[in-house]
């Protein structure tokens, strides 16, 4: 797979706990760098923050979804954000390019920060947010069009005016699904497989040229072959794109993700991240025994 | 144990088997559905036979041809003439205006419902749209001649429109059109997957661009189906156009003249000016046949455009 950045020194593997069935990153990655966290969700990555989210609470109507959370998250590394049901995870990802605005009664307290801008600032457009920080969905939703219609959608939409053929190829080359599909794209995009599907929104998401991309559960709706295919395609995009993927499977986060934030619905029953740190430490020598209970499996 | 099993295995052979009273219940009420579900379609044909039926009396006293072909429609005087052009034209000119204000309108009505109002506002201003619909149209009627062409249309055109006019006849028709085609639009753009929406959204669109190149190709059907049901609606009006839009046949689409309809012909006729048995009598029921196969004609090419156009995501 990847190959680990040269600029951080690999750690020792910390040892895992006795009598406990965690999961191990099984990808040959290296750690990245040795963290000094002083708190379970207090963590900064070594690597320049492609977002910074600050005390970022969010209400559907009266009812808080998640509150207080602060994390950043790092530049072309993929972060995973875990947790059960209702923990606010998906929450959060929806945040980060204002796609909450779309459901009615979502307001948000906090900031996030982007490229020293608040994303919730009053000046901000949350159509250029979106074109910046694009979007995968948990359920493959490609458009009811040709499969070159789909990839050229959101390139039409921001006024792209080079060559859509050229622009159409690289971004099916990049998301790995230009083999499968270069003599039909006049194919419905309906008509591909799920684990296609999942691939040609990515290709989709990508030609619009985004800096960050969110997946919001993207392998959920996936057969393990489809699943690992996404996968290695992730560890490909995170050298040139800053990934965030929801995630309900905690082997996928441990093989994928560089950082790992851990959230939880408590006794209030709104989200909070609990503990933030690099995968390996998170899911090897967690701080917070909630966090070990949850990635050993004792519920969630 | 042995004969306890076999006594159960033949309880439960009896239990399986189909037993002739054991579902009378289901099968009389799959009767009855079955024939609510055929009253209309024997109605239909019923109609059908009666109009084609009762047409050919009249086809043997006024040849084909000069039905199809002639451009003067002059049942009641010397020279008598029965060119069904003069009156397909006075249908199509109110089905036209009404439509060129009515589609524009209830389509940004519908997108304005489903794509931009808070779903509270949605949940008061729907209803009050569709009670529109359910204005009997013999006041519209008389608030096109009254209210329309005298208060409005007149004192801005002045007496270029004559006081029974297509244009007040089809804005007042339009009004009432409106609701069909805003409410059904509305249904068939709400029914678009939410995930489609967010998918275009996530990719930088503006809700305008969603509105128009994602959710109304994927509700096409449902539009056209509101448009078909528009145009059925508006020729087969009768009252507003009786009322409104005069008793003058007239092979124009200008919407400032006096025309008649169709279906305005027919109320005449049916009012008595035409004794039973007579040609003009007779002429009803061409006419009424013509006004069928006019919508059937528009049925046919509503389905063919769908069939073009759609992009179905499902």
């Amino acid at each position: 797979m990847s190959e680990a950045p040269p600029t951080t020194p690999p750690t020792e593997a910390a040892p895992v706990h006795e009598g406990t069935a965690t999961p191990r990153p099984t990808m040959s990655r290296k750690s990245v760098g040795a963290s000094q966290r002083t708190a379970p969700d207090r963590f900064t990555p070594p690597e320049p923050p492609a977002l910074e989210v600050r005390d970022l609470s969010v209400y559907y109507g009266k009812k808080m979804a998640l509150s207080g959370v602060s994390m950043q998250i790092p530049v072309k590394k993929i972060t995973a954000l875990i947790g059960p049901s209702g923990c606010g995870k998906s929450t959060l990802l929806r945040s980060l390019n204002r796609m909450n605005d779309l459901i009615p009664g979502a307001r948000i307290t906090g900031a996030v920060d982007y490229h020293g801008h608040n994303l919730y600032g009053n000046s901000v457009d949350p159509v250029e947010v979106r074109r910046r920080i694009g979007m995968v969905f948990q359920k493959p939703n490609p458009f009811p069009k040709s499969i070159f219609e789909n990839v050229a959608f959101g390139a039409r939409v921001n006024g792209y005016k080079g060559d859509y053929n050229e622009l159409v190829e690289r971004s099916l080359r990049q998301a790995a699904l230009w083999d499968e599909v270069k003599d039909d794209l006049k194919k419905s995009g309906l008509a591909l497989s799920g684990g296609q599907q999942q691939r040609l929104c990515i290709a989709r998401a990508l030609a619009v040229e985004p800096e960050i991309i969110l997946m919001d559960e993207p392998c959920s709706a996936l057969d393990p072959i489809a699943t690992l295919k996404i996968e290695e395609l992730m560890r490909q995009l995170a050298r040139d794109y800053t990934i965030v993927i929801v995630t309900h499977n905690m082997q996928q986060a441990a093989r994928v993700s560089d950082y790992t934030g851990f959230f939880l619905a408590g006794e209030a029953a709104y989200g909070q991240l609990i503990e933030y740190g690099p995968t390996e430490e998170i899911f090897t020598t967690p701080m917070d025994p909630r966090t070990e209970d949850y990635i050993t499996g004792r519920f969630g | 144990m042995a004969a306890a099993g076999t006594r159960l295995d033949a309880d439960i052979g009896t239990a399986l088997s189909k037993g002739r009273f054991k579902r009378v219940g289901e099968s009389v009420i799959k009767l009855s559905l079955v024939a609510a579900a055929s009253v209309s379609l024997f109605t239909t044909v019923a109609i059908v036979a009666v109009l084609v039926w009762e047409s050919i009396p009249f086809f043997q006293e006024v040849p084909v041809q000069d039905f199809l072909l002639k451009t003067d429609w002059q049942p009641l005087f010397e020279p008598i003439s029965f060119g069904i052009w003069e009156l397909i034209a006075g249908t199509m000119n109110i089905v036209l205006w009404s439509l060129v204000m009515a589609l524009p309108i209830g389509l940004a009505a519908a997108i304005y419902l489903s794509e931009y109002a808070d779903p509270n506002v949605r949940r008061i201003l729907k209803p009050m749209l569709e009670a529109l619909a359910s204005v009997p149209t013999v006041v519209y009627a008389y608030f096109a001649l009254t209210f329309v062409t005298l208060n409005v249309l007149r004192p801005i055109l002045g007496d270029s429109i004559s006081i029974f006019n297509a244009l007040g006849a089809s804005t007042v028709m339009a009004v009432m059109l409106i609701p069909t085609i805003a409410s059904i639009s509305e249904d068939a753009m709400s029914s678009v997957p939410r995930e489609l929406r967010e998918g275009a959204y996530g990719l930088g669109a503006t809700r305008l661009e969603v509105a128009f190149k994602v959710v109304l190709p994927a509700a096409l059907s449902g539009v056209i189906a509101s448009v078909l049901l528009a145009v059925a609606r508006a020729v087969g009006e009768t009252m507003i156009v009786a009322v409104a839009a005069g008793s003058t046949p007239n092979l124009t689409l200008n919407p400032l003249e006096s025309i008649q309809t169709m279906t305005g012909y027919m109320l005449q006729v049916g009012l008595g000016d035409a004794a039973r048995g007579s040609v003009q009598y007779r002429s009803l029921f061409a006419v009424g046949l013509s006004l069928f196969v006019i919508t059937m004609i528009f049925n046919i090419a509503a389905q063919l455009v769908i069939k073009r156009f759609r992009e179905e995501y499902d």
